[in-house]
């Protein structure tokens, strides 16, 4: 078996990560891990950004990549508000991270899914796969992960959800990808976005639900550690 | 039928022109000239009261130890300091022009300066080179928001942790935090944790070695801890002592005066513009 880890090599995130809406809102939710070849760099990261008080964007691909397009496309909605004189609509920020993805298409590798709630639309979700397409959807699902979660996602989803079946619905979504692919894992974080605000969520990931042929800890290094 | 062509300025920024070149050479055996990495292992961690960064002190080029005892902490404000890993010459650089940015910008406005300023200006400049500035950084500091540690990688990306290591030996020196580490550790503790993930590398990874170097960073100031721990010290001496003659020896002298060679022409034409 070949061990040598590449240990700069570029990091990705391997990722799992979901942008559902609901009846009044959106809620975005994504896994923790960020690989560096087969080493987690790190095991508790936090994948959905802000770009401004009522839109988040959920990164997935090349972390380089991924942060620097929602940098740049913070700081153009940033001048964007101070222009408009309101907050920015969440179509306005998929536009201009579809621009960024699409016109730099040969040197960036990201897959972004940008949520959020304006007064105007209320709760949307847009989609910006690799190549630079923008697609408005019900629901978005992105990353590696996310091959394991559409026949799940054609079977559970239903127009009209609540705000509390929306996010169960998305928790669980993540932890079933979390449990089949191996560059997500780590904890599962959320974000719901409606006309009240925002609220983020966090589950540890041994406090998820086990799925098929998932054991309970035994002996867990946790639990050593904690009684000592 | 005539085709205008207008000449446009050539764009800033790294030419990749040679790229392919180098690759397609690397593939049929001509290999570039090694350059001096830090094999490395570097951490940081926050503790009570703000920032411990540690590191070893070994530089490799290719399989030689080319230097025991190098430094691998670097200075980047008063407030802030910043582990290198990766190519030497890379972090170096990387490091100095960015505290040199760093203080325009303390002078500009006249404010200690902020940790994620100096992350900003170093993942920008990372990422606009792709990846070929290799430097792997730990990144440390206390500013008036409060204790900062963040990772951030050759080509751009940076992470935001309570407890980070880098370099060949990140994976023996996590292994340590990941069992000991606990928020709010004392002064102490922290350095003893930080000196012990630090001698994990060294004595597990062969890219690491030699010494290790601490770098307290705290509200009230910093503690740079040079060879805070020597545990790989020098086994074989020679009792009879080493001896060197004191000055160059001199083996000939011989004076040639240059005046008798060289033809002198007094005046001259003035120079015209």
């Amino acid at each position: 078996m070949d061990l040598e880890m590449n240990l700069n090599a570029p990091h990705s995130m391997g990722t799992t990560i979901i942008g559902v809406t609901y009846n009044g809102g959106v809620v975005l939710g994504a896994d923790s891990r960020t690989s560096t070849g087969m080493y987690v760099a790190n095991r508790a990261s936090d994948k959905i950004t802000q770009l401004t008080d009522n839109v988040y964007v959920c990164r997935s691909g090349s972390a380089a990549d991924s942060q620097i397009v929602s940098d740049y496309v913070r700081y153009f909605l940033h001048q964007h508000t101070i222009q408009l004189g309101q907050s920015a609509t969440s179509k306005v920020a998929a536009n201009l991270i579809r621009l960024l993805s699409y016109n730099n298409k040969t040197m960036l590798e990201t897959g972004l899914i940008v949520g959020g709630w304006d007064k105007y639309e209320g709760g949307k979700i847009y989609a910006i796969p690799l190549g630079g397409t923008l697609i408005e959807q019900p629901f978005a699902i992105g990353g590696s992960g996310s091959s394991y979660l559409y026949g799940f996602f054609d079977q559970a989803w239903k127009e009209g959800m609540t705000k509390d079946e929306a996010e169960q619905l998305v928790v669980k979504a993540v932890s079933l990808a979390i449990a089949r692919d191996g560059a997500s894992g780590g904890v599962v974080r959320t974000v719901i976005i409606n006309s009240e605000g925002v609220a983020r969520n966090f589950y540890p990931g041994d406090k998820l639900q086990l799925w098929h042929e998932e054991l309970e800890p035994q002996n867990s290094l946790l639990d050593l550690l904690n009684s000592s | 039928m005539s085709k205008s062509v207008i000449e446009t300025p050539p764009k800033g920024g790294f030419s990749f022109d040679l790229c392919k070149r180098n690759e397609m050479l690397a593939k049929k055996g001509v290999n570039p000239p090694s350059f001096r990495k830090t094999g490395t292992t570097i951490v940081g961690l926050i503790f009570q009261d703000g920032v411990i960064l540690g590191a070893d002190t070994r530089a490799t080029e290719g399989p030689i130890v080319c230097d025991k005892n190098c430094e691998k902490i670097h200075y980047m404000a008063p407030n802030i300091y910043c582990c290198g890993a990766g190519t030497a010459a890379d972090t170096e650089a990387v490091t100095d022009m960015v505290s040199s940015q760093l203080q325009l910008h303390r002078y500009h406005t006249g404010r200690e300066s902020r940790v994620v300023t100096a992350l900003t200006l170093l993942k920008r400049h990372l990422f606009n080179y792709q990846g070929y500035v290799s430097a792997a950084l730990v990144l440390g500091g206390v500013d008036v928001t409060g204790p900062h540690l963040h990772t951030i990688y050759p080509h751009g990306s940076t992470d935001t942790l309570p407890f980070a290591t880098m370099g060949s030996g990140s994976l023996a020196a996590m292994a340590v935090f990941e069992s000991n580490y606990r928020e709010g550790l004392t002064r102490d503790e922290g350095i003893k944790l930080v000196t012990e993930a630090i001698c994990s590398g060294i004595f597990n990874d062969l890219g690491s070695g030699s010494n290790v170097d601490i770098c307290v960073i705290t509200k009230g100031g910093k503690e740079y801890l040079r060879n805070h721990l020597q545990p790989n010290p020098r086994t074989y001496t020679s009792s009879k002592g080493y001896s060197f003659p004191k000055k160059t020896e001199v083996l000939l002298t011989k004076i040639t005066p240059l005046k008798e060679k060289v033809e002198i022409i007094e005046g001259g034409d003035v120079m015209e513009e």
